[in-house]
């Protein structure tokens, strides 16, 4: 790619995020600075951060690289992010932030009083933070060497440096007016390149997403092989491709049937149908109920509600997250139709989560235009890579310096920062092949199956006991993270057991709400003395100040 | 309550010094209730733990309602898509069903059902925080 604005539009990026971050420096002065923005920061300016916070590597590139390859089956991944935020809004925004509690073990002292627990829920927000973080340092590898041909370990150690810095220097305060920023970068990176792709696509006489014949390839194309697979030419050939080979394919040649990818125009156009496909179905329930109930659990999501100044104001917060996230997703999936269109050859290299970065230059050409747009799009993908990334960082840096160091202190926040960026920066180095969309759904998958219920139960049953909530968190929590751990390093499987451990959430979070509720009915002895006083704080109106 | 009084005594026939009188035992009695209600939620007597708990069920039940609005709204369309296919295929201005419900109107479902829920958790609350403050009503 010969595309001389997309190195500047990167480095503009990274420039103007260490800039908010050192003006936010001179902001930062105490611990509670670096931790929460000393509860100071207004609604609208939360929101957009939340929202820049949340908007990752998978939502910029991974949704429409999946609706390019699947189809309609995978709008459940961007109406899943969203309505987390409704789940979070219906059931936890506001008590959790007159709980008081700075980070999730914070909350489960206070509501259930045991140290045990608190270092059990540690454990997992390190899992969930770190198994977050390697796929959004890859992304940045990954779009890195394909926008500007570097190599791989670049994009994700810059990433991981400019993060870890940031964070370590200014902490939250500074990293809210970053992410704030970074939401309408990102927003307005899809959305401008979106409305030259959509009147180029007229000029073109609006060519069909899904002609009769199936995909052809509109120009000459050489095509790289990233992914191994076995593909099926027009002729019948078939063929077993790997990484490395190239295949040539002229101008109105159709595209050849992949394995794994939705090539035939019903299987992308239409849901999965009753009866012919019952795993396809099931999948689908289980994706729904890992993102609408995996987004409370996530720790980054999670230390942006004590940042508000009351519960009325959390509430509020999450509605304007909650409307901006929604119209960030009406513009992922338009990427993935005209990608069906005017990139097909990804479909072939296995490369689908590209097809943001590379659209704009595929339909507009090598134009001013076409390569301006390129590196706005490069641009937002890198910022979705850093906010994301310092968010995770600074809720498991702030996990890290308060319960695994044990200082208040801002050199131990900085000295966890610097543990928690390394960590998953050797890890993104090792680990590759991980597909970006699936590590992130299986984050969601662990975070629904353990923090959901313990912070639904905790917050509306007075039930709830310590062995409960360790219980249910251990089994629900532990098969989820052992289903990631089959998926990710476990031999290849097919059918069922695919299935159940690809997409977990439907047995793992049912599983885990039963384990805590039965466990904590069999030791209701232990159910904290004082729980009246934490339901009267948590449901309660701050106006009363009782 | 206190307007009630002056009828029931204007059928007997002492006027003059009545209504000074329950106007000021009024205000004194309203503040010592509030002032009561308040210390009952903060000592956790058994009737400041039962508005709690009021409260808590009032907020429960709002938050299960307007899920189960988006479980049969959203969460049906799979279900419904796969015992009927023929909706699937169903195309308004040449795009198909599903890809405009779950591309486009998902969203502004949510934001419409968070809104409700906004503002119906907040009338709970000003509700609470009335009968914490006029406890006579």
């Amino acid at each position: 790619m010969g595309n001389d604005y997309v190195v500047p539009a990167i480095v503009a990026v990274t420039l103007v995020t260490v800039g908010i971050g050192f003006y936010g420096l001179r902001l930062a002065r105490t611990t509670s600075d670096f931790l929460v923005a000393s509860r100071a920061i207004s609604p609208t300016w939360n929101a957009a951060a939340i929202g820049g916070e949340y908007l990752s590597a998978a939502s910029f590139l991974g949704i429409a690289g999946l609706v390019l390859k699947y189809g309609v089956d995978v709008l459940w991944y961007p109406v899943g992010f969203a309505a987390g935020y409704l789940a979070l809004l219906l059931f936890v925004a506001a008590p959790l932030r007159r709980s008081g509690a700075f980070t999730l073990p914070d909350f489960c002292e206070l509501r259930l009083g045991s140290r045990r627990l608190r270092i059990l829920a540690t454990t997992f927000v390190i899992f969930i933070g770190w198994l977050y973080l390697v796929p959004q340092l890859q992304g940045a590898g990954l779009t890195l060497a394909t926008v500007a041909g570097s190599p791989y370990p670049v994009g994700a150690l810059l990433v991981a440096a400019v993060v870890t810095a940031n964070v370590a220097l200014g902490g939250m305060r500074a990293i809210t007016f970053v992410q704030a920023f970074q939401y309408w970068l990102k927003l307005t990176a899809l959305a401008v390149p979106v409305i030259f792709l959509a009147l180029q696509w007229q000029a073109d006489a609006r060519p069909a997403v899904t002609p009769p014949d199936g995909p052809t390839f509109r120009t000459a194309t050489t095509v790289v092989v990233e992914h191994r697979a076995t593909l099926t030419l027009a002729d019948g050939d078939i063929r077993e491709v790997r990484p490395g080979d190239e295949l040539s394919f002229a101008a109105g040649d159709p595209v050849p049937e992949v394995s794994g990818v939705a090539t035939d125009a019903a299987d992308w156009l239409l849901p999965s149908a009753a009866g012919s496909d019952d795993r396809g179905l099931f999948g689908t329930y289980s994706l729904i109920l890992a993102t609408f109930l995996g987004t409370m659990g996530l720790p980054h999501v999670l230390v942006r509600f004590y940042t508000n100044p009351d519960g009325a104001a959390a509430r509020r917060t999450t509605l304007v997250v909650l409307a901006l996230v929604g119209a960030f997703y009406l513009l992922p999936t338009l990427y993935g139709v005209l990608g069906r269109i005017y990139t097909p050859q990804l479909l072939v290299s296995g490369q689908t989560d590209a097809v943001v970065v590379l659209l704009p230059g595929a339909v507009l050409g090598d134009g001013l235009a076409g390569r301006l747009l390129a590196a706005l799009v490069a641009a937002g993908a890198f910022a979705a890579f850093l906010s994301t990334s310092s968010g995770l960082l600074t809720s498991v840096a702030g996990v890290i310096s308060t319960d695994v160091l044990g200082r208040g202190s801002v050199r131990g926040f900085r000295l966890a920062t610097v543990i928690a960026g390394g960590v998953p920066a050797v890890l993104a180095l090792h680990v590759s092949g991980l597909d970006v969309s699936q590590v992130v759904g299986l984050a969601f998958a662990v975070a629904a199956s353990s923090f959901c219920p313990l912070l639904v139960l905790g917050i509306w049953w007075r039930g709830l006991t310590d062995l409960g909530a360790a219980a249910g968190v251990l089994v629900g929590g532990g098969a989820a993270i052992g289903a990631v751990l089959v998926t990710v390093l476990g031999p290849p499987l097919s059918g069922w057991p695919a299935t159940l451990t690809a997409q977990p959430a439907a047995w793992t979070v049912p599983l885990a709400f039963t384990v805590m509720v039965v466990v904590s009915m069999a030791t209701r002895r232990r159910a904290p003395a004082d729980v009246a006083a934490t339901m009267l704080r948590l449901h309660t109106p701050e106006s009363l100040r009782l | 309550m206190a307007k009630q009084l002056p009828d029931v005594g204007s059928g007997g026939a002492v006027p003059p010094p009545r209504r000074a009188r329950i106007v000021l035992a009024d205000i004194t009695r309203q503040d010592t209730r509030a002032e009561r209600t308040r210390a009952e939620l903060a000592q956790q007597t058994q009737v400041g733990e039962a508005l709690v708990r009021g409260l808590v069920r009032a907020q429960l039940a709002l938050a299960l309602r307007l899920s189960l609005v988006v479980v049969i709204g959203l969460g049906g369309l799979p279900w419904l898509f796969a015992i009927a296919p023929s909706l699937g295929r169903t195309t308004v201005a040449g795009v198909n069903l599903p890809w405009l419900l779950l591309g486009v109107a998902a969203f502004p479902f949510l934001i419409a059902v968070g809104w409700a829920y906004v503002r119906l958790a907040e009338r709970n609350e000003q509700d609470f925080t009335d009968l914490v403050q006029r406890p006579e009503h």
